[in-house]
């Protein structure tokens, strides 16, 4: 998957006639989508075999595939691993999978979006907003007669309404220019964070607590229904996004150039804004807000595939999902029994990823110009 | 095939930029559009690739009007060039080229033998072979244009708007990149900042002051000292070409009676500014 090693060593262009190989000799210049995809494919399924089968009762692979099998089948097993497998561990390695392959998906179309490598989804609100409703929820007891969905309703009207604001403020001229949805992003996140502190700063302390846990993200609630949704969200934004795969490559190249290609800049980057808005609005309403796997992941996507968004796409939905599996097998191993927020374990590996990568491509992050 | 603009009139954040620009390109003509900075050149470019909506007037190509087109069918009539910085993502000189076969294909539709035959085809014609599986972040700026180029082709359009491209460019890329222009039998209409090298391949130039068109005409008609001091404030002598008997443009020095290494000005001509830009 590093096949373009070779041709990424001049830091500094060479002269045309200097330039090595003969034209035409191969056209492809990066690997088959196919197999990339076959590869990473076999990653996932091998990220959550271990993520079902460790834990406080280590289970084979054969004996998980086992129950798997018999629960794909409709008759889940009776047994003590099938109960493990079947209602605890697989619904959380699957929504696991989920977050992660939608939050570098929004990640990925989001920097294109603002045509910037900082970006993540929840550059533009989203996470901030949610977190108002959260708060809201756990702390004054909103929508308490919702039981357990309450804090996924807050925390989704809280993304909506956020994402309502930032739409409507970075309308004007031009439309959702990338300057102006960052500014805004940035300063209505401000906003909403301050309402969520000053919530925190009224409430009371064990709440305070449970906050926190939330706002650094945990799949340690999840369970089979917690599923259709997020995995609806995702399937129908993939679809939308891999239809505009070739439209996102313009919109990477700048909104003048896209233009004269043809696409409708205003009509696509709304598009855009809504599907990732939703899309990381729908996965922080499940898991709370996982940061860095937004920003990181995409990124080592493209060093894998480059940036040609119908390879990124369905690259980045594999190793996102896998990056989170193993994300949330780390955070309830390490300090096991009791269980670290995600957030923190995305973090600790994403941090040092990018910083490796980021040195080992100056080129790319202007550090040659 | 035919570009026309008429009485095209366009504005922006409410300040009239351009007014009543009527300019026509013949078939497989080349056209420059030239004039000081801010007087309008790359708004006209801009209001006829959609990214500016006029305000009044018309774009028309070949006597339709291009603005009513399906902005995917329009850009298989009309490809663009322009400066483009590097971009934050990292697309090999293929891939870029690529980008250029968007207007002619459908959402889910795979690349074709045949849009790699016209991707590798492309290249060949602005001699860039030698670059196709290079990353195109680490092109110079020179080779930079020529795959910008390359991407214009691929769109097989049959006019081509280049906007100063060759700006930044060493002697060597400008006079390359207006030569291969100059021989795509396509109808050009291409904003340049060189006088001289405008003369030297347009067949028709309009000069922009102000935000309107002050004359247009051949280089040899048009490209005169009083011409250019009405539109540029600035002193120009214009010599023959040696090669081609096209007007050529020496620059004068402002009329100062001091010597050079005082620093006294003449009033109202500074020469590090525009003095032809708008007020």
């Amino acid at each position: 998957m590093r096949e373009d090693d070779e041709r990424a060593v001049p830091a500094k262009p060479a002269p045309a006639a200097a330039s090595p190989g003969p034209v035409a000799a191969r056209w492809r210049d990066r690997t088959p989508l196919a197999i990339v995809l076959f590869a990473c494919a076999a990653l996932l399924v091998v990220a959550m075999t271990l993520g079902v089968g460790i834990g406080s009762v280590p289970l084979s692979p054969v004996a998980v595939w086992h129950v798997v099998a018999g629960g794909l089948a409709g008759h889940p097993e009776n047994s003590v691993a099938g109960i493990i497998v079947w209602q605890i561990r697989l619904p959380r390695v699957l929504l696991a999978a989920v977050v992660g392959a939608a939050l570098t998906t929004a990640g990925s179309v989001v920097q294109v979006l603002v045509r910037n490598a900082l970006a993540d989804p929840f550059l533009l609100g989203v996470s901030s907003g949610a977190s108002v409703g959260a708060t809201a929820v756990l702390l004054l007891g909103v929508f308490a007669s919702l039981g357990v969905w309450a804090i996924s309703v807050g925390s989704v009207l809280g993304a909506l309404a956020a994402m309502m604001a930032v739409f409507l403020v970075s309308r004007s001229g031009p439309g959702l220019a990338p300057t102006q949805l960052i500014l805004c992003g940035v300063v209505l996140s401000a906003l909403f964070e301050s309402v969520t502190s000053y919530l925190i700063f009224r409430g009371n302390p064990q709440a305070t607590q449970s906050v926190l846990f939330w706002l650094l993200g945990s799949f340690g609630l999840a369970s089979w229904n917690q599923l259709p949704i997020p995995a609806a969200a995702l399937a129908a934004a993939m679809v939308y996004l891999m239809a505009q795969g070739r439209t996102l490559n313009a919109l990477a190249m700048g909104a003048e150039p896209a233009a004269s290609l043809g696409v409708d800049v205003r009509r696509l980057r709304r598009n855009l804004f809504v599907v990732t808005s939703l899309m990381a609005g729908v996965a922080v309403a499940v898991s709370g807000v996982i940061g860095f796997v937004g920003l990181v992941v995409p990124h080592i996507v493209r060093l894998m595939v480059g940036s040609d968004h119908r390879r990124v796409l369905p690259t980045g939905v594999l190793i996102g999902a896998s990056f989170m599996v193993v994300g949330d097998l780390l955070a309830r191993t390490i300090v096991a029994p009791q269980e670290m927020p995600i957030g923190v374990i995305t973090a600790f590996i994403g941090a040092p990823t990018l910083i490796v990568l980021i040195r080992r491509r100056p080129y790319l992050y202007g550090a040659t110009q | 095939m035919s570009l026309c603009l008429d009485r095209l009139s366009v504005d922006i954040a409410g300040r009239r930029i351009v007014t009543g620009i009527d300019l026509a390109v013949g078939d497989r003509e080349f056209a420059g559009l030239v004039g000081p900075n801010g007087s309008g050149k790359s708004t006209i470019l801009k209001a006829i690739y959609r990214v500016h909506q006029p305000s009044a007037g018309r774009v028309l190509l070949d006597g339709a009007d291009l603005l009513a087109l399906r902005p995917k069918d329009a850009a298989r009539r009309i490809a663009v060039v322009t400066q483009e910085s590097t971009s934050e993502f990292d697309f090999t000189v293929r891939e870029m080229v690529m980008i250029g076969r968007i207007p002619h294909k459908h959402s889910f539709d795979r690349d074709t033998e045949t849009d790699r035959a016209i991707v590798d085809h492309s290249i060949e014609r602005v001699g860039c072979e030698a670059l196709a599986r290079r990353r195109f972040n680490t092109l110079s700026g020179g080779e930079k244009q020529l795959v910008l180029i390359a991407r214009a082709l691929a769109q097989e359009a049959d006019h081509l708007i280049l906007d100063e491209p060759t700006n930044h460019l060493d002697i060597h890329h400008q006079v390359e990149i207006l030569e291969i222009v100059a021989g795509l039998r396509v109808t050009v209409l291409a904003a340049l900042h060189d006088l001289s090298l405008a003369a030297l391949f347009c067949h028709t130039i309009h000069v922009l002051s102000a935000g309107q068109i002050v004359t247009a005409g051949p280089p040899g008609a048009v490209l005169t000292p009083e011409t250019i001091r009405h539109a540029y404030g600035a002193d120009v002598l214009v010599i023959d070409h040696p090669d081609t008997g096209t007007p050529h443009l020496i620059p004068r020095r402002s009329n100062r009676k001091d010597p050079p290494c005082t620093s006294t000005t003449t009033p109202g001509q500074e020469p590090g500014d525009a003095p032809g830009a708008p007020r």
